[in-house]
């Protein structure tokens, strides 16, 4: 079972980077550009050297978070796709609360707090949709989506009005929230905005695996997802269990901000960290359910989106992103051509119905 | 208060309302064939794009509605091809779907017009009288060629849906793809065209879009497509009633400019944008419950 599931990712994988190669290809044609240069150019922008390496682990970071922060809901049958504005809010108060810290604060106690408020705010941005789903059976996606909506008119007008910034940033954070950067460390990374927020959100990814497989809520939560209805026969709280699946999925969300915040810029300002919320469903569904799998699906996305800053120059960095669509294709093409049975188990189409709680 | 009980409300609304409600009917056509369509987005940014493209390419504002019209419909297609044929989750496909609309027009913009933000401007349909009063806007509306058929295509679906014999294969695909079969309806087939006709009928809405500011902008669909699909959920998957409830959210959206015009200058001001979205978190709350979907979304054509 576990031989053939590694195989099933190596063929994704195979498949993904085949395609990933012949659209960029096309894409620079188009653009007038050598496809061959093109190529050199993304490979010397990401892993050819160890400034593009610390820049890739710096886009996987906030990756890693978002796409376990959606698998987790996956796990119970949930589809959070508001993780975007669950980050987006997150970011900005974890952010303002970081700066308000005193400048002599220790690292302990401001790297702890500011962790705790971000997972708080991005839990409370996941509360409504939580509810919605677990007591009156609306479906997340859409709540979600109104969710990120939401959070789009709030963070703008927060800003402005309860930060009161005409540049649209909170306040520089207090030195002590700040994450190390990695340059200290490896100093070939020199330059990159690779942080600490890179390790801790693998260790992050791994830890939660376990939690879920070895603890009695982690096993409940997998089970859910699995069959709504048999859990309700057996006595679990299924309700109450979505509300907690989505809970804990907006806070890990939330926790994305590490590597933006306070890893690399040491504020917030608006649009910081966009689009890492909607990647993270592509990079959770290529990890397909494996701790190692969401970290290199995570990998590969950073170094996609590092290879548009690579070529921005000559072909727009938005080919990127098409790559990033071939990819979530392909991928779920190549998982259904190998049948995978397991695969669609925990899909979100066997939950398209809501159930009713009552 | 009087702004807002106005013809100008009225037309504002009208205009406003239509690409949600092109998007809603689309979406209905989708979902009641049984197939999950989160990607009206991406139909609807594709369509506005190559309207304004192949009207400015040609010169011809009725070419540039037929390309539009048709590049929704194949997009809305290969969505479904890759349901149906290549078994790709729908979720998973909607959302590869709306990235590479995102992604593949603001390409396109930068390829052809070297512009990251916005096409240059189209002439589009002009007619009617100018000026600013309340009539004049109304009589706008409804001297628009595209607005036309954009209500033509909205008032026809639920009639579609419910009298003809397509409409009946359509939601017998929906409800219960394996009895459907069984009678010797081709489910994929009816799906697929059933998503040639979703995709056409959002593409209106792209294209009412872009003819309304005569150009086409990066992302100008906004998050449309989203609030038209949860249109399609309060109204219980009937064509109708989704219509009804974008006529309402345009409103409210009218509604909120308007009041956004007067209450500008308080610091609460900007929060009047939240209107549309906590009405509809609001109005999904109260309707929970009530509204079933097709029994046979997101269920494959055979077992």
């Amino acid at each position: 079972m576990i031989s053939s599931r590694a195989a099933r990712n190596a063929l994704g994988l195979v498949f993904a980077l085949a395609g990933v190669v012949l659209v960029l290809n096309l894409v620079a044609f188009a653009f007038g550009q050598a496809p061959a240069a093109t190529l050199r150019r993304v490979v010397e922008g990401t892993w050819g050297t160890p400034y593009g390496i610390g820049q890739v682990l710096f886009k996987a970071s906030p990756l890693l978070l978002t796409g376990l922060a959606f698998e987790v809901a996956l796990r119970t049958g949930l589809f959070n796709i508001g993780a975007e504005g669950q980050l987006a809010l997150a970011s900005l108060v974890g952010g303002a609360y970081a700066a308000k810290l005193p400048a002599g604060t220790p690292w302990p106690v401001a790297v702890l707090s500011a962790l705790v408020v971000a997972a708080l705010v991005g839990a409370l941005v996941a509360l409504p949709p939580a509810i919605m789903r677990a007591r009156l059976g609306v479906h997340e996606i859409i709540t979600g989506i109104m969710m990120n909506r939401v959070v789009d008119v709030i963070v703008p007008w927060a800003l402005t009005v309860v930060v009161g910034s005409s540049s649209l940033r909170t306040g520089d954070i207090a030195p002590g929230a700040a994450m190390m950067r990695l340059e200290r460390v490896v100093p070939s990374f020199s330059g990159s905005a690779a942080s600490a927020a890179f390790p801790l959100a693998v260790a992050a990814v791994y830890a939660t695996h376990a939690l879920l497989g070895r603890t009695r809520v982690g096993r409940e939560l997998r089970f859910l997802g699995l069959n709504a209805e048999a859990c309700r026969a057996e006595g679990v709280a299924v309700p109450r269990r979505l509300a907690q699946a989505m809970l804990i999925s907006g806070a890990i969300a939330g926790l994305g901000m590490t590597s933006t915040v306070l890893g690399y810029k040491g504020y917030y300002e608006l649009g910081l960290g966009a689009g890492a919320g909607f990647s993270g469903i592509a990079v959770a569904m290529l990890g397909r359910g494996s701790a190692t799998g969401l970290v290199l699906a995570a990998l590969l996305f950073g170094t996609l989106e590092q290879a548009g800053l690579a070529i921005n120059a000559r072909v727009p960095k938005e080919a990127m992103n098409l790559l990033e669509a071939v990819v979530i294709v392909l991928v779920a093409v190549a998982a259904h051509a190998s049948r995978a049975p397991a695969a669609t188990a925990a899909s979100p189409a066997s939950t398209s119905a809501p159930e009713a709680s009552t | 208060m009087s702004a807002v009980f106005s013809l100008t409300m009225v037309a504002e609304t009208l205009r406003i309302s239509a690409p949600y409600a092109c998007a809603a009917a689309g979406g209905v056509w989708a979902e009641r064939s049984g197939v999950i369509q989160i990607g009206l987005e991406g139909v609807l940014l594709t369509s506005a794009f190559t309207s304004v493209a192949v009207a400015h390419a040609t010169g011809s504002a009725a070419l540039g509605v037929v390309a539009g019209v048709i590049a929704g419909a194949a997009i809305s297609v290969g969505h479904g091809l890759l349901v149906e044929k290549a078994r790709v989750d729908a979720v998973v496909s909607g959302i590869a779907l709306n990235l590479s609309a995102m992604a593949g027009t603001r390409l396109a913009l930068r390829g052809l017009y070297g512009s990251a933000s916005n096409s240059p401007a189209i002439e589009g349909f002009r007619f009617g009288p100018t000026g600013s009063a309340g009539w004049s806007l109304l009589a706008r509306v409804f001297a628009d060629p595209v607005t036309l058929l954009a209500i033509a295509a909205v008032v026809a679906t639920p009639f579609v849906l419910a009298r003809t014999r397509l409409g009946l294969r359509v939601r017998a695909a929906g409800e219960n793809p394996v009895a459907a079969a069984a009678v010797g309806v081709d489910v994929t087939r009816v799906r697929l065209s059933a998503l040639a006709i979703s995709g056409a009928v959002c593409a209106l809405g792209g294209v009412h879009l872009a003819f309304d500011q005569h150009r086409f902008e990066s992302g100008m669909s906004n998050g449309r497509g989203f609030i038209a699909l949860a249109a399609v959920v309060v109204s219980g998957w009937r064509a109708g009633r989704a219509a009804m409830a974008c006529l309402a959210f345009g409103a409210l959206e009218a509604l909120q400019i308007v009041l956004q015009d007067q209450a500008r200058k308080g610091s609460l001001g900007d929060l009047v944008q939240l209107l549309p979205y906590v009405a509809t978190l609001l109005v999904l709350a109260f309707a929970a419950g009530r509204s079933a979907a097709p029994k046979g979304l997101g269920k494959p054509a055979e077992e």
